[in-house]
């Protein structure tokens, strides 16, 4: 018997490769090695990533393992997105778990592990790999969110984090069941061709399908109104682990859910932009309101973070040139300034998660200037204030809105944009213009943490200043 | 004979049971297996297709969504220990300590 093996093209695959190999690699050495310290590893994940960075291709389109994965400027892009994510976090990963005392050298793999699972969706043209990349994603991140063990609420964010994760895994499953069902196939590319054939024209289950994996979707990006996990996840998870998941995990489901809607249901495109118009509105609002009205800083991010996922999802709606290289680079400078900001937040924090109230920033700017300036670039990004990388993104999401004709969707989107400032400016005021109560001698700037805020701050002002170079790649990246 | 309806609405009305289980019960235990119960609804769903279409596609989804479920269960069940470990419960209500 004749067998006829598939084509692999494993260069399509590659820096996953590296990444799952340094990754087992690590869980071996931190068995062999006995020793208290684990910064080591962290150094070790590091070349990891740097070595992954390296060998992703740009500029070409590579399909690999039968149409499976598809290797192009998207998921370059998005990869790059990724490591960035995973080195930042890693960065400030090692004082904060030192201090807390839950020093476990499996926080490295397994931050890798969830760096290798992000990539997969961002490369997936297949059903199956975009559902194994989410749940790569997903199974490591439900650990790292429960890592702090001995703390009740880290304990409580993993449990939560767990049943609705997997609950709304359950809906997107259910729905790729239904569109295989129509269509016949897993395959994104077959499925539009499927649809464009006229084979499941007024089919209901093709369009049940639809909306079930746009709620799963929404419930992996927090898009309202299924967003209920996420500020408590948020609040309780390690404050590194609420960073890389705000912002790493959220480019993934973007990435998956562009790539699935944008080109396996462009027939669909009447309802799901519809769809999108309303979860934008829904997310923004709900996001930037309860966000005016939270004083632990982490659950404000958290809200906040919902809050942007609704900006994205304007651009989304409009899925034109502008828009969706507008997420694009949205995404981008998201990662720099809320892992900035956060890491900010890390080494504020005292031991045991406290110390994590907007009032106890009072005089920071007085006793830690330079951190307070720092924490102020990220806030005034993250409000979307120039000439910062926020305000650039926000303005091409938008503008990608009205040149579709969404322009009630862009006013709303703006109107949300300065709702949101009254918070971001709060801890500022705190910051700046309350007497200090405390001398923040706790605080420890070590070099790693050091150098992840000065490549925030580089990533939040460069792009924000001359976004041009940044803008295009963007542009050359689309689905 | 048994049709692909048949197999289609079975499998709706037990992703049903399982998604409303997972909204009103209270044990996170009970809860995880109202999931399992969602996700064996998903498999017979992809199986009844598979079979119907003549296409093997949905049988190999089967078997990753079986692998996943069971990394999940390991992952999850490990959490809910070291939660009732911290508060002697497993009990939904009880996970409360961070509110709106």
């Amino acid at each position: 018997m004749e067998l006829a093996l598939p084509q692999m093209n494993f260069l399509t695959i590659m820096p996953e490769t590296v990444l799952s190999v340094v990754a087992m690699a690590l869980l071996l050495v931190n068995v062999l090695v006995k020793s208290k310290e684990k910064a080591y590893l962290g150094y070790l994940s590091l070349a990891g990533l740097v070595g992954a960075l390296f060998t992703i291709p740009w500029g070409q389109k590579i399909s690999g393992f039968e149409e499976m994965v598809l290797q192009d400027n998207f998921s370059s892009f998005f990869s790059v997105i990724f490591i960035l994510c995973a080195v930042m976090t890693i960065l400030i990963c090692d004082g904060y778990f030192k201090k807390e005392g839950c020093n476990h050298g499996e926080l490295y793999p397994l931050i890798l592990f969830a760096t290798v699972g992000m990539m997969f969706m961002a490369k997936a043209t297949d059903l199956m790999t975009v559902f194994l990349g989410l749940e790569i994603l997903s199974v490591a991140l439900y650990v790292l969110a429960g890592f702090n063990r001995d703390n009740v609420k880290s304990n409580e964010a993993g449990l939560k984090y767990f049943l609705l994760g997997a609950f709304s895994t359950g809906f997107l499953l259910y729905g790729m069941a239904l569109i295989y069902g129509a269509t016949g196939t897993t395959k994104i590319a077959k499925i539009a061709l499927a649809a464009q054939n006229g084979a499941v024209s007024g089919n209901m289950m093709f369009l049940v399908g639809m909306l079930l994996m746009a709620t799963g979707f929404s419930f992996k990006i927090a898009a309202a109104p299924f967003h209920m996990w996420t500020p408590d996840v948020y609040e309780g998870a390690p404050t590194p682990i609420t960073a890389f998941m705000s912002a790493g995990p959220k480019a993934a489901g973007f990435a998956a859910f562009l790539r699935v809607f944008i080109i396996a249901l462009p027939s669909l495109t009447v309802q799901w932009s519809d769809l999108l118009w309303i979860l934008a509105v829904l997310t923004m609002t709900t996001g930037n309101i309860i966000a005016l009205s939270q004083d632990n800083i982490k659950r404000m991010l958290a809200y906040s973070s919902i809050a942007h996922a609704g900006y994205a999802l304007v651009g989304f709606t409009a899925h034109n040139a502008s828009g969706v290289s507008g997420i694009l680079f949205y995404l981008l400078s998201y990662t720099f300034m809320n892992i900035g900001a956060f890491a900010i937040i890390t080494i504020i924090g005292k031991k045991g998660e406290a110390n994590n109230n907007v009032q106890d920033y009072a005089g920071l700017g007085v006793k830690r200037p330079v951190l307070a300036l720092c924490l102020a670039i990220f806030l005034f990004s993250l409000a979307g204030i120039p000439p910062t990388a926020g305000f650039i993104g926000k303005f091409y999401l938008f503008a990608g809105a009205v040149q579709q004709g969404y322009i009630w969707l862009a006013i709303i989107g703006v109107l949300n944009s300065a709702a949101s400032v009254y918070y971001y400016l709060r801890v500022m005021v705190y910051m700046y213009m309350k007497t200090p109560e405390e001398d923040f001698n706790w605080v420890k700037l070590t070099p790693a943490v050091a150098l992840c805020i000065i490549i925030a701050v580089a990533g939040v002002l460069i792009p924000g200043i001359i976004p041009n170079s940044v803008l295009n790649l963007a542009a050359i990246s689309l689905p | 004979m048994l049709s692909l309806h048949h197999y289609l609405i079975l499998s709706g009305i037990l992703f049903s049971i399982g998604a409303l289980g997972v909204l009103i019960r209270r044990n996170a235990i009970v809860i995880f297996m109202c999931i399992e119960l969602m996700l064996n609804a998903v498999n017979l769903t992809f199986i009844a297709f598979s079979r119907y279409l003549g296409n093997i596609d949905g049988q190999i989804f089967v078997f990753f969504v079986m692998t996943v479920a069971a990394a999940e269960a390991a992952v999850g069940l490990a959490l809910m220990i070291a939660f009732y470990k911290n508060r002697g419960s497993i009990d939904v209500e009880d996970i409360n300590l961070m509110k709106l």
